[in-house]
């Protein structure tokens, strides 16, 4: 017992200093060279300002843009410091007046829209920070967009299809729209 | 299953294995010793390694052996504590975190010290960037590289003949965290940053969103590095609280697909190294054709599941045609989601790219299952192997049984302290489960932190004492477990679950490695081709059915004919 002591300190200091300090830093000094922008958070600047990170999404409540899929983060939704999915089981009342809640929403703001409104749209994300809708979830509010920015639909639909991101190499996931690029991109032609 | 559903499932398992190959050739000459033979500088790292130990190479007897790893496992529970107790006094924490509970502190030193990676606390808003480099990253490079001592300790004990030793406990953890895991971390780290994992020492970054109602705080942090070897060590603890699911974990479905492999990729080439080191590939083939079955039978059924959409939701006027979106990222909808689901419970990984406690419930109780098999389906990192090669020894011995004769394996004579440990190593973990199942949903402690009503309740519950016994790490998240009851009940299944296996397995090693090698005569059952691929698939799926059906009908069947059953 007494011989097995050292050896097991002394093995545990050096591979945690090696694994737990120099591997981590080894590869932040590397990453920060080679991959500056994705090793500091995908952030997006406009006139100078931080306004988020392509990666993380968020809360969009106006109407004149294009929403965001639900988030189950608190105290508010998409809140960076607390990811979570709302974690509620398929039977669960509360789940069901959550969706029923978010489907009267759409609906009421979606008028001239035919057709129900998509999963993606009335589900809560596993993170809270999904920063993505799929490509129908754009398409369901292309008519509220073009009324509220005074757009033709048509343009609204091209803008939605340029920003469609097919899945990874042509097979890997789903087809998606980043919601704060394609918000951006919305400012940019109708003027915010 | 539909088309492209099948085509990324073999993908998925031609990519592995054309992986895997090469690297359980590696392994089998690296942890024989001839790697460091050949080559001057290894050897020379390890000649000094051992002299700061004040140790030699000799080779250690059993008891020796695991005396060994249950004192440097030890060490590590106590470090691990104390950083997280003391993380407000050190450097690396820019977000000024405080001491973290202690009934929670030790929950997550034994929960990363024992591979499990169980979850209590959120990590942005928990840990400090030093806690997490220096405390739960080493854990998650020492507890796969003890995992993979063992392994290749069983596996001495079934290559040597009459011998007395099953190898050097130092050289083995060195060897895999040295030559293995860190440099395939660190390829793999800085991947991950490429396609946008972050990597950076700095505090949560505040920035003004476009509607400018509310600022967001965007949590930053070493994570790429972390990300990594969480997935090679099938350790599964996320550096935030949504794990994989976090777009700063697992940004891109090409990281996505890369994580998936990297889950399997040591567990599959230990078992190719097996076959080379028993010197029978087919050995190794047919406990790898088993897993694999195995994993494809219940892939089918969490694929199935999750391509439904919720009845109840589809009442109120959704559209279905996603399927069960709650609960699962955009970028990889669900047959990424619920590969991914599948493999991180059948390896003990524990990480998660969707919240499972949303799953469908015969989706959830799949994976639920997949866990309670005593994650042997792959399995973790070398924990996979030594619980598969249980199974098989459960196997040859309820053969002999039916033909009348001593069971043999790989040569060696199973005799009844071999079963005798056999035994308790297999039914430790069902012990632990629903026994601790059974005292939680007794407790009021217990049930207060169930978050779902009815079925799904009690499936939280019991998946969080399959997560833990099996040193899986995933949850059925809903359930609040960063209570003093839970972090403390949970502690205890961690540990026992993994070192109640370790110890036995590694006297199984002992006890063959003293016995003759047998040569394999007209009587001898062979123990490779479909027959035998059969029957290990059947012992699995006849112990775990028999062990956790019952439980499994009060919470994700019950859920299902509630769901489904009902007419509307």
């Amino acid at each position: 017992m007494k011989q097995l002591i050292r050896p097991a300190l002394v093995l545990f200091t050096l591979l945690s200093l090696l694994t737990g300090l120099l591997y981590p830093l080894a590869v932040t000094g590397l990453a920060q060279v080679l991959f500056p922008v994705q090793a500091n958070g995908s952030l997006i600047e406009q006139e100078g300002k931080v306004i988020g990170s392509s990666l993380i999404g968020q809360a969009f409540s106006s109407s004149r843009y294009f929403w965001s899929r639900p988030s189950a983060t608190g105290p508010m939704e998409n809140n960076g410091l607390a990811s979570s999915g709302s974690n509620l089981g398929p039977r669960n009342p509360a789940l069901v007046d959550a969706v029923k809640a978010r489907i009267t929403r759409l609906i009421a703001a979606h008028p001239d829209h035919v057709g129900p409104p998509p999963a993606d749209l009335v589900t809560a994300s596993a993170s809270g920070l999904d920063p993505h809708i799929s490509p129908a979830a754009a398409h369901y509010q292309e008519e509220r967009i073009s009324a509220e920015r005074k757009l033709p639909l048509e343009r609204v639909r091209a803008l939605i299809e340029t920003h469609v991101e097919g899945p990874g190499l042509g097979i890997f996931g789903e087809a998606r729209v980043n919601v704060l690029e394609l918000n951006l991109a919305l400012d940019a032609v109708a003027g915010n | 299953m539909n088309p492209s559903a099948i085509f990324q499932t073999l993908l998925y398992f031609g990519l592995l294995f054309a992986l895997a190959w090469p690297l359980g050739q590696y392994l089998e000459a690296l942890l024989a010793g001839r790697l460091s033979e050949r080559c001057r500088w290894m050897a020379a790292t390890e000649r000094g390694l051992l002299r700061l130990m004040g140790t030699t190479d000799e080779e250690m007897s059993w008891w020796r052996y695991a005396l060994a790893l249950l004192l440097f496992n030890l060490i590590g529970v106590v470090a691990l504590y104390l950083l997280q107790q003391f993380q407000g006094y050190l450097p690396f924490n820019p977000a000024a975190m405080g001491a973290v509970s202690p009934d929670s502190a030790l929950n997550t030193a034994v929960s990363f010290v024992t591979n499990t990676n169980w979850q209590g606390y959120a990590g942005e808003s928990t840990m400090s960037h030093l806690t997490q480099m220096l405390g739960l990253g080493v854990q998650n490079f020492l507890s796969a590289a003890t995992g993979i001592a063992v392994a290749v300790a069983l596996i001495r004990g079934f290559a040597h003949r009459s011998a007395v030793n099953i190898g050097n406990a130092w050289l083995d953890l060195s060897r895999a965290t040295l030559w293995l895991l860190l440099p395939l971390s660190f390829l793999f780290a800085l991947f991950l940053a490429g396609q946008g994992v972050i990597q950076n020492l700095d505090a949560p970054r505040q920035v003004q969103t476009v509607e400018t109602l509310v600022p967001q705080s965007l949590p930053m942090g070493p994570v790429a590095s972390q990300e990594a070897i969480k997935m090679l060590g099938t350790n599964g603890g996320g550096f935030f609280n949504a794990n994989s699911a976090h777009p700063f974990e697992n940004p891109t479905p090409v990281a996505n697909f890369a994580q998936m492999l990297s889950i399997f990729l040591i567990p599959a080439a230990l078992v190719f190294m097996f076959g080379r080191m028993v010197g029978d590939m087919r050995q190794g083939v047919t406990v790898l054709a088993s897993m694999t079955l195995l994993f494809l039978g219940m892939l089918a059924v969490v694929v199935w599941s999750e391509s439904q959409a919720n009845p109840l939701l589809l009442n109120l006027g959704m559209d279905g045609s996603m399927g069960n979106m709650e609960g699962k990222e955009t970028r990889f909808g669900i047959l990424a989601s619920a590969l991914f689901a599948t493999i991180t419970t059948a390896a003990s990984c524990g990480a998660v790219n969707a919240m499972h406690d949303s799953f469908m419930p015969l989706g959830g109780g799949a994976v639920m299952w997949l866990i309670q098999l005593g994650e042997v389906v792959f399995g973790g990192v070398g924990s996979g192997l030594y619980g598969m090669l249980l199974f098989a020894l459960l196997a040859v011995f309820l053969a002999g049984l039916m033909i009348g004769r001593t069971p043999e394996y790989l040569g060696k004579k199973i005799g009844s302290f071999e079963m005798k440990m056999v035994s308790i190593a297999i039914l430790i973990t069902p012990l632990l489960v629903l026994g601790g199942t059974a005292v939680a949903v007794l407790a009021d402690a217990g049930r207060a932190g169930m978050l779902n009503p009815g079925g799904q309740g009690f499936s939280e519950v019991l998946y969080a004492f399959s997560s833990a016994a099996n040193n899986n790490g995933s949850a059925f998240a809903g359930l609040s477990a960063n209570t003093p009851f839970y972090n403390l009940m949970l502690a205890l299944a961690m540990a026992l679950g993994r070192f109640g296996v370790i110890v036995p397995v590694l006297a199984i090693a002992g006890s063959l490695a003293a016995k003759p090698r047998l040569a394999a005569s007209s009587g001898t059952m062979p123990t490779h081709g479909s027959l035998f691929v059969a029957l290990l698939v059947g012992t699995v799926i006849l112990i775990g059915a028999l062990t956790y059906i019952p439980a499994l009908a009060l919470g994700p069947v019950i859920e299902h004919l509630q769901l489904f059953g009902v007419p509307r």
